[in-house]
């Protein structure tokens, strides 16, 4: 390992402009003759749309113009649509309904876009936005899934008969139910994975500018992946064909899956720029962001566990009902199918699953990936009904894991996946050691002493990263390749650009891609630069999400380095008239190997572009691209544990110490690999103990629509974190990565439910688990 | 409209606003100094976190007009020349920062905290001052550790200031 290179803890190339205010956001983007957009909301969680009256507010100061939906229509801009079909096992396709960018004859959840006003300044278009006169015949509404399915629930669509999305299973329940029947034990929880709203701090925005010379578009936008938003933009929304539509995702503030989805506001900004000819703004405020932000999680489960006589687990039985919210988001079809239910095998073995899901629509925000997208469900309920069964059979519940881990690789699990590496007792080991996990009986009656409840807790995660191949995820109904391209650009002076289709908004890739051309080539990061975020700069990419930046984002630059690397051997052979097998590089010089022989990486690249000397038939130049698809997903893991103390008088808990012991394969940055599990686990926390989204089930009225009703995780709410790596490496990409964005997510939740229902005695405690809940909890336990 | 006049990062400077306007809005959209960020509606989240007359303050809670005759300092002013404020070091050093967005107002509230506290802090007064300021993508781990670490840094020279 170089001072910058794999494995290397460099600090971030980044930094400088973000610790300095130089950072560039959405917001922060001026084009001349700019003006600002303001949405008119639907105020209504369910209602019809009589008329919409725009006269008054056509005449209010500054404004340029009030666009409304039959315009747009008429203008022949389409629905938003999900990218991924999901089948009902009686085969029928799902029911996606009709999601207008902006809303004709019906609005389905408080915040729907209705209309749009573009005035000279915010205030003024926030101004006549007020006075945009919408008749609306309000209609019964409904909030919770559960009732979504019941007779005589409003109907949401009327191509989803019920409310029912679809209705889709996978395993086999015949064999599920044959094993539960005979089982020795059989464990039983009934859950809820809470709805929570993503809040990356910057809210959303766009910039649309219609140049009318070049008749060309171009959007500024708090996106993480540019290149899918140019390519559904252009593909199925008629915005702009692609080459006349360059989206930019400048500086992002933080995405955690909900900058994935494109949204009605960019492709209404665009459009509202070419009706009134100028450059249209639009920034969410906070309360926007929370009624409109793609939510995440909203599952019911009734998960059942079956074991033998030796505690072997049997079965896996898990019955959901997912809520998807008023329209079906980019990607929300897949969230609870194949990034939820292929997870049922966790790290054991169980020999048949079976996992049955029902998605429906609700008159509340739409619903799709928010960090694990569909893993943190599976986890919660496997090593929450895991952690229960160990205190039914009496056995602790590291043994019952230890028992019943996977040990031999690769394997194949009853429900598609086959995973290629791991070493969970590893994890599990290092988690109990860093914890101190044997000294927890003294620590809890020191704890009983003060009157304190203490209690332990762990969960043993899996997940399944870099969603992959594409032929695979194209079989499965995804409407993309999950692929990542990446070029590798060396100047004639030496230095290198690198652009990749992944996105960085807090990841850290300028400095992390650049220490993987450092280990290659020698040469420091600082002549590094890496290129992202840009469709007229970085040609196609998949973005940012599923923590597929580092297992295929990265993948594909050492693809393209490779052929760098070839390409300038060749030169440098010819130059020095030795034989290419026999050329180094490192320490940015190119050698021949056994002899003093050598010439400057800079060298090598200015002979590259002057071309007087370069072998027959080479072509000048030393630029390359290539695109990564790997072989299989990746399957990062872990074992985290959480400790608590409970005040039986106030029912508040505190975390008195979080371990994670990961096994994320190769680290290319400890540090910012650090970073990404902190981050991780502060949200998972957040999930656990503080964040609930409420909406109320009469009106659909959303009650926690800002940092004063939904609680975000503050750092006296949090621990610190003990965070160690286990290493088995990914055997499907090149580098060995098997991603580390989602894991902290993923894993916390279980382990800090599985420690306050420890430290309380009583099993059934829903999340979050406010004081509120724990003392109450705790009191009908005594 | 009124007319603001105000000291901002050293330099005096004077602009036409509506009365309404906040002075996060007058900072961004009228001195074009975009470190400052807007995260919230509600005085919540901290990301506007600026300094007037030499206390933090968010800078969506007051109107341009009410800093009127003040001294502000941005972000943008806490490094001088080419060299970083040792807070702003420190978060770089600790990785105290993911995306970015919440960084401006933390840096400016942990250099108010330090000179508060005359560089005597610890780990649960570090992250009880932290209330105002939120942040989604760190944990606050390393946002803390960079607080402890620039305050020792600071030390004596924080001791003086707060006096």
């Amino acid at each position: 390992m170089g001072m910058e290179g794999i494995g290397a803890r460099v600090e971030r190339k980044e930094d400088k402009r973000f610790i300095t205010g130089k950072g560039r956001y959405t917001d922060d983007m001026v084009v001349p003759g700019m003006k600002h957009a303001h949405f008119v909301r639907s105020p209504h969680a369910h209602a019809s749309i009589r008329n919409i009256d725009t006269s008054t507010a056509m005449k209010m100061p500054g404004v340029i113009g009030v666009l409304a939906g039959d315009e747009l229509a008429s203008d022949g801009i389409g629905s938003l649509i999900c990218g991924w079909m999901i089948h009902s096992k009686d085969g029928s396709p799902m029911n996606m309904g009709d999601w207008r960018p902006l809303a004709q004859t019906k609005v389905r959840y408080v915040g729907d876009a209705v209309a749009v006003v573009v005035a000279d300044t915010k205030a003024q278009a926030r101004d006549a936005a007020e006075a945009v006169i919408v008749d609306y015949d309000v209609l019964p509404a409904v909030t919770e899934a559960v009732d979504a399915l019941k007779d005589g629930a409003p109907l949401i669509h009327d191509n989803a008969p019920g409310n029912l999305i679809y209705d889709w299973e996978i395993g086999d329940s015949a064999a599920v139910d044959a094993a539960i029947a005979g089982a020795a034990h059989v464990t039983r929880l009934d859950l809820v994975n809470n709805r929570l709203v993503p809040n990356a701090m910057e809210p959303r925005a766009a910039l649309g500018h219609y140049d009318e010379g070049e008749d060309h578009y171009t959007c500024w936008t708090t996106s993480q992946n540019p290149h899918v938003a140019r390519l559904v933009m252009s593909a199925f929304y008629n915005v702009a064909p692609e080459n006349k539509l360059r989206v930019i995702a400048p500086d992002v503030g933080g995405g955690f899956g909900s900058k994935i989805y494109i949204y009605p506001e960019e492709i209404v900004c665009l459009w509202a720029s070419k009706k009134t000819g100028v450059p249209v703004k639009w920034v969410a405020d906070r309360t926007e962001s929370f009624l409109t932000d793609a939510h995440g999680r909203d599952h019911v489960t009734t998960i059942q566990m079956a074991f033998d006589a030796d505690n072997k687990m049997l079965a896996v039985k898990a019955d959901t009902i997912a809520n998807l919210g008023a329209y079906m988001s980019l990607f929300s079809s897949v969230v609870p199918t194949f990034l939820h239910a292929i997870l049922y095998s966790g790290q054991y073995v169980i020999p048949a699953i079976h996992c049955n899901m029902r998605t429906v629509y609700t008159n509340t925000a739409p619903v799709d990936a928010y960090r694990g997208a569909g893993r943190p469900e599976t986890t919660f309920a496997l090593e929450r009904v895991v952690e229960t069964a160990a205190r039914e059979l009496g056995i602790s519940p590291a043994e019952l894991r230890r028992k019943n881990y996977i040990r031999e690789f690769p394997y194949q699990t009853p429900v598609i996946l086959c995973y290629d590496s791991g070493n969970y007792e590893a994890s599990l080991d290092a988690a109990m050691t860093a914890a101190d996990y044997n000294g927890f009986p003294g620590r809890k009656a020191e704890a009983e002493a003060r009157g304190m409840k203490r209690g332990i807790g762990m969960s043993s995660y899996i997940e399944a990263c870099g969603i992959a191949p594409s032929a695979a995820v194209g079989s499965l109904g995804a409407g993309v390749g999950l692929w990542e391209s990446a070029e590798v650009r060396v100047n004639a002076v030496g230095t290198i650009e690198v652009l990749t289709g992944s996105h960085s908004h807090g990841q850290g890739h300028e400095t992390t891609f650049a220490q993987l051309v450092a280990q290659r080539f020698g040469v420091g990061i600082d002549s590094v630069s890496i290129v992202h975020g840009d469709t007229d700069k970085v040609q196609m990419g998949m973005g940012t999400y599923g923590s597929r930046s580092g297992a295929v984002g990265m993948s594909a630059v050492v693809k393209a380095l490779d052929k760098v690397e070839a390409k300038a051997k060749k030169i440098a052979a010819h130059l020095m008239e030795a034989d290419e097998a026999d050329i180094v590089i490192e320490g940015g010089q190119v050698k021949v190997a056994g002899t003093d022989k050598a010439l400057g990486w800079h060298e090598v690249s200015l002979n590259a572009y002057t071309a007087h000397n370069l072998p027959d038939g080479m072509e000048p130049g030393l630029k390359e691209g290539a695109f990564f698809d790997p072989t299989n997903f990746s399957f990062p893991a872990g074992c985290h544990i959480c400790e608590v103390e409970v005040d039986p008088e106030t029912g508040k808990t505190e975390i008195v110490q979080f371990v994670a012991a990961d096994d994320f394969g190769n680290i290319i940055n400890p540090m910012v690999v650090e970073g990404q599990v902190h981050g991780g686990v502060a949200q998972g926390i957040g999930q656990a103990l503080l964040e609930g989204t409420h909406y109320d089930p009469e009106t659909g009225q959303l009650l926690t629509a800002s940092y004063m009703d939904y609680t975000m995780p503050r750092a006296d709410d949090l621990p610190g974190y003990t965070v160690s790596n286990t290493v088995t490496p990914a055997t499907t990409n090149p580098l060995g990565i098997k991603g580390c964005g989602e894991a902290g997510a993923i894993g916390a939740p279980p382990a800090v439910i599985n420690a306050i229902t420890d430290a309380i005695g009583n099993n059934d405690l829903a999340m979050p688990a406010t004081p509120q809940r724990v003392w109450a909890a705790l009191r009908s336990a005594q | 409209m009124t007319t603001v006049s105000m000291t901002v990062n050293g330099r005096t400077v004077s602009g036409q606003c509506e009365d309404r306007t906040l002075l996060v809005q007058f900072i961004r959209e009228n001195l074009g100094l975009t470190g400052t960020h807007v995260g919230c509606d509600t005085s919540q989240c901290g990301a506007c976190v600026v300094h007037v007359d030499g206390k933090a303050v968010k800078s969506c809670t007051m109107l341009a007009a009410q800093a009127n005759g003040s001294e502000v300092m941005t972000i943008e002013g806490l490094a001088s020349g080419g060299d970083l404020h040792p807070v702003q070091a420190a978060f770089r050093e600790h990785h105290g920062l993911q995306c970015g967005f919440c960084t401006p107002g933390m840096i400016m509230s942990a250099v108010d905290m330090i000179n508060r506290y005359g560089g005597q802090l610890d780990e649960k007064t570090v992250r009880a001052e932290l209330e105002g300021n939120i942040c989604r993508c760190t944990g606050y781990h390393n946002i803390v550790k960079a607080i402890l670490d620039a305050a020792s840094k600071m030390g004596d020279g924080a001791r003086v200031a707060a006096e």
